[in-house]
């Protein structure tokens, strides 16, 4: 049966493929009408497609066999979604903004602090992040950018305004499942990439070996640059082994590499020990080094802070990126931005109130079903609350919480995400959705065409987590014809 | 690009595993079926190869009361024990599944598979004939991945180091298989006259019968056995034949030459004439040797490969990949869980509401 889109109804929400029932965006007026003439059944067909293609790379890509495998678990809708390439031009040089000034930021913490003498940021704010690293102080990561690596989360509220939710600057997983998404997209709708004029994303693997060579302290042509992973038992083994093979560099774990006297850092092969020259580490700041950090951990490579300190190798993202990634940091963002560029903020940030001050705590306790709650070093959606969907017991909870420690919390207000048409168990629905693209910054900065768009495939759900029903779409940045 | 230290050694002991439960199975096979022909008063059981395969002492802590039936499957599907059939596979699996980047994902697969359907055929049943069947399954995949390996990847490091291991397992198989036959002869006069069975059967275990004949044309006989076994230059099992493998894979590889030395100790021992003829305990006491010899061999491939003690450019300061570890067959140690530090992108915070 031919689909009719008037049938559609978004409910409200502010839709990324329809501005009205039947009435398609300019971005996905063609995707439309080829799913239109497709009809619900075929429509059903591609998806059982897409699902084999994902179990058949799966195959290949999957390291557990056995018992629960935790990538695939993670669903993949076949319906892209699509963003105006004019609209994404604004985008992307608001994520190249922010970064740019992050950087700035963490830069100028590790050495003259000019943020704070300047009273943008507040001493204490800093002083009490459990991301900002001593060892870190007098740092000079190449270019003066620490993180190198950077997923934004982006969220679309009712009246259409996009907004950073979150900057990642830690290690931000994820990029795999994009261009996985393309190549199953490619192959079960291959009628429309020769249509329609679609970015492409397959160049990440490049990108991302040029960027990370880009940091090498020797000026070599070509410098050895690995892919340090934690392990085979890390949920993000299979992104950690893929970014390896595609770039062509070895995966190494931390027993695989070795600090010498001369301060740097080798690996071992069957030929000797051969340098090393940057690290993409997708181990947490704290269990990279043993002897710098926390000394049980049997992840890392002692006497590695040491070498980056000293300057032989380059690792990314630098270690102590992540103070910038901190909920507090996140509501002087746009602050940032101005006192370092000069410039205003191109992406809003979603309003935050900072529990530490007296006025917005009372404010918000008084009423905690108005707002989202969160901590402010958590990732990953740990220990936050949604206030109209939470329990009185969440409730009297998170207060205590909050009463206790007020610097680590934050209180935004409740957006309605937008939403984009899904699959859902053969019928067209809306479902709310989010947006991660990848920059990355080395000599020169770059941005994912689109990024990795999560969708919560529970009706009326705004929460994407893989654990709550989240899913995963491909996202097109079309350039529509005039 | 240079190979890895620890994808080297992965590399090495998928081999050693595969061929390790390839051997196993084709000992079962040919023994379960020797079993059936030989009369009961000959006295043979499980406990044999059990001894022979060197789970003896953990066999007999494991079952106090042992009996046909506890021995083989020891021998066959026990996961307590690392060289059964199933453990074997298990370590192959484990050991491969780390170097995906190296070998070729058809081989990753086939090995998965064959893992995973061993464990299930053998949590499913016991009888006779099944096991037969799944024996046979595991002689035929593992040669298959063996093939497919030797077409699909390139003959680089990485490969040496497969025909390594396999070369060295290979060999020290072979010498258990004939000490096999050797033990069951031992001390039982009885069995004297069974002693043609016995032969053919150690060949066939080796899928060795055919060339055999085709070489030797006199009726089967002990000594000519053992001789082709251990001396045939072209016959793939036989301990020449694989040491040539090993050494021809050795001198493709860096920094060989203490390896290439040692293997000229086995080489001396396999030079020796009438190795066919020696009586039934100096043959196990020559058996005895060329084990030895291999296992040295083994521990200098670890040192000068896996676990180099020798300098780097500069001294080294860490002192912990000096700590040679012991030729312990189980190499692969599970790494600490949960500290997975990425952020999940299935976790995110989008914070919203209707």
């Amino acid at each position: 049966m031919r689909i009719d889109w008037n049938q559609y109804q978004p409910a409200g929400f502010y839709d990324e493929l329809f501005a009205a029932p039947g009435q398609a965006r300019p971005s996905a007026a063609e995707l439309a009408n080829y799913l239109a003439s497709l009809g619900t059944r075929e429509l059903a067909e591609r998806q059982s497609d897409a699902e084999r293609a994902i179990v058949e790379m799966g195959i290949t890509f999957t390291v557990y066999t056995e018992g629960q495998n935790i990538d695939r678990a993670w669903p993949f809708d076949v319906i892209p979604r699509t963003i105006e390439a004019v609209e994404w031009a604004r985008i992307e040089s608001g994520l190249i903004q922010r970064l740019k000034a992050l950087n700035c930021f963490i830069d100028d913490l590790y050495h003259d602090r000019r943020v704070i003498t300047d009273g943008v940021v507040p001493d204490d704010i800093i002083a009490t992040s459990a991301n900002f690293l001593e060892a870190c102080v007098g740092g000079r990561p190449p270019y003066g950018v620490w993180a190198n690596i950077c997923g934004t989360d982006l969220v679309r509220d009712r009246d259409g305004t996009v907004y950073v939710l979150e900057d990642n600057l830690r290690v931000p997983s994820g990029v795999s499942y994009m261009l996985e998404n393309r190549m199953v997209t490619k192959q079960v709708f291959p009628e429309m990439f020769e249509h329609a004029s679609i970015l492409p994303v397959d160049d990440y693997a490049s990108q991302l070996l040029d960027m990370l060579s880009s940091l090498s302290p020797r000026k070599v042509d070509f410098p050895r640059v690995v892919v340090l992973t934690p392990g085979i038992y890390n949920s993000a083994y299979f992104e950690h082994s893929y970014l390896a093979q595609r770039m062509g560099v070895d995966l190494v774990e931390g027993q695989d590499l070795c600090v010498a006297d001369d301060e740097c850092v080798y690996m071992r092969t069957i030929r000797g020990l051969e340098r090393v020259d940057v690290i993409y580490r997708r181990i947490n700041d704290t269990f990279m080094d043993p002897e710098a950090f926390d000394k049980g951990s049997v992840l890392g490579v002692p006497g590695l802070m040491r070498a980056w300190r000293a300057g032989t190798v380059a690792l990314a993202n630098a270690p102590g990126s992540g103070v910038a990634d901190d909920k507090v940091v996140y509501a002087y963002v746009p602050k940032i931005i101005e006192y370092y560029l000069g410039e205003k903020a191109i992406l809003p940030n979603v309003p935050t109130l900072l529990l530490r001050d007296d006025d917005d705590r009372k404010r918000v306790l008084s009423d905690l079903s108005q707002w989202v709650v969160k901590p402010a070093n958590e990732s990953g959606g740990y220990g936050m609350l949604i206030g109209p969907r939470a329990t009185d017991e969440e409730k009297a909870a998170m207060a205590v919480a909050v009463e206790a420690n007020p610097r680590n919390y934050i209180a935004q207000p409740v957006l309605a995400l937008s939403t984009a048409p899904t699959l859902v168990q053969g019928e067209i629905e809306p479902r709310h959705l989010d947006l991660r693209p990848f920059i990355l910054q080395g000599r020169n900065v770059w941005v994912t065409p689109g990024g990795l768009t999560r969708v919560a495939l529970r009706r009326g759900s705004l929460v994407v987590n893989s654990s709550q029903g989240g899913g995963s779409k491909d996202t097109w940045i079309v350039a529509v014809k005039p | 690009m240079s190979l890895l230290s620890r994808v080297a050694e992965r590399i090495y002991w998928t081999a050693r595993y595969l061929e390790r439960a390839e051997t196993t199975s084709r000992l079962a096979r040919v023994y379960g079926n020797l079993l059936l022909d030989l009369p009961r008063e000959a006295g043979l059981s499980w406990d044999v190869l059990v001894q022979i395969t060197g789970g003896g002492d953990l066999y007999r802590e494991l079952h106090p009361n042992p009996s046909v039936d506890t021995a083989e499957r020891f021998f066959v599907a026990d996961r307590n024990n690392p060289s059964s059939v199933r453990s074997s596979l298990a370590l192959a699996r484990e050991s491969v599944r780390t170097t995906r980047d190296i070998v070729p994902s058809e081989a990753f697969r086939s090995i998965n598979e064959l893992c995973l359907w061993v464990t299930q055929e053998l949590d499913a049943g016991t009888s006779h004939r099944r096991r037969y069947g799944i024996h046979s399954r595991v002689v035929e995949r593992c040669q298959q991945i063996s093939g497919m390996l030797a077409d699909t990847m390139s003959h680089d490091a990485a490969y040496q180091f497969f025909r390594l291991g396999r070369g060295i397992e290979r060999a020290d198989m072979t010498t258990r298989i004939i000490d096999v036959a050797a033990a069951m002869l031992l001390g039982r006069d009885n069995l004297a006259r069974f002693d043609n069975s016995l032969w053919m059967a150690v060949l066939q275990s080796l899928s060795a019968y055919q060339m055999y004949r085709q070489k030797v044309k006199r009726r089967i006989v002990g000594p000519d056995v053992i001789a082709y076994l251990l001396k045939d230059t072209q016959f793939p099992r036989a301990i020449a034949f694989s040491s040539r493998e090993i050494g021809a894979a050795l001198s493709m590889l860096p920094r060989s030459g203490e390896p290439i030395k040692k293997l000229g100790d086995l080489r001396r021992m396999l030079a020796l004439r009438n190795l066919g003829e020696l009586s039934i305990a100096d043959l196990h006491h020559w058996i005895d040797d060329a084990q030895l010899k291999l296992g040295e061999l083994h521990g200098l491939v670890v040192a000068t490969w896996f676990r180099p003690s020798t300098t780097p450019p500069v001294t080294m300061q860490s002192q912990s990949q000096s700590q040679s570890q012991s030729q312990s067959q189980s190499q692969e140690q599970p790494r600490p869980q949960g500290q997975s530090q990425d952020t999940d992108v299935g976790v995110s915070a989008v914070a919203a509401s209707s």
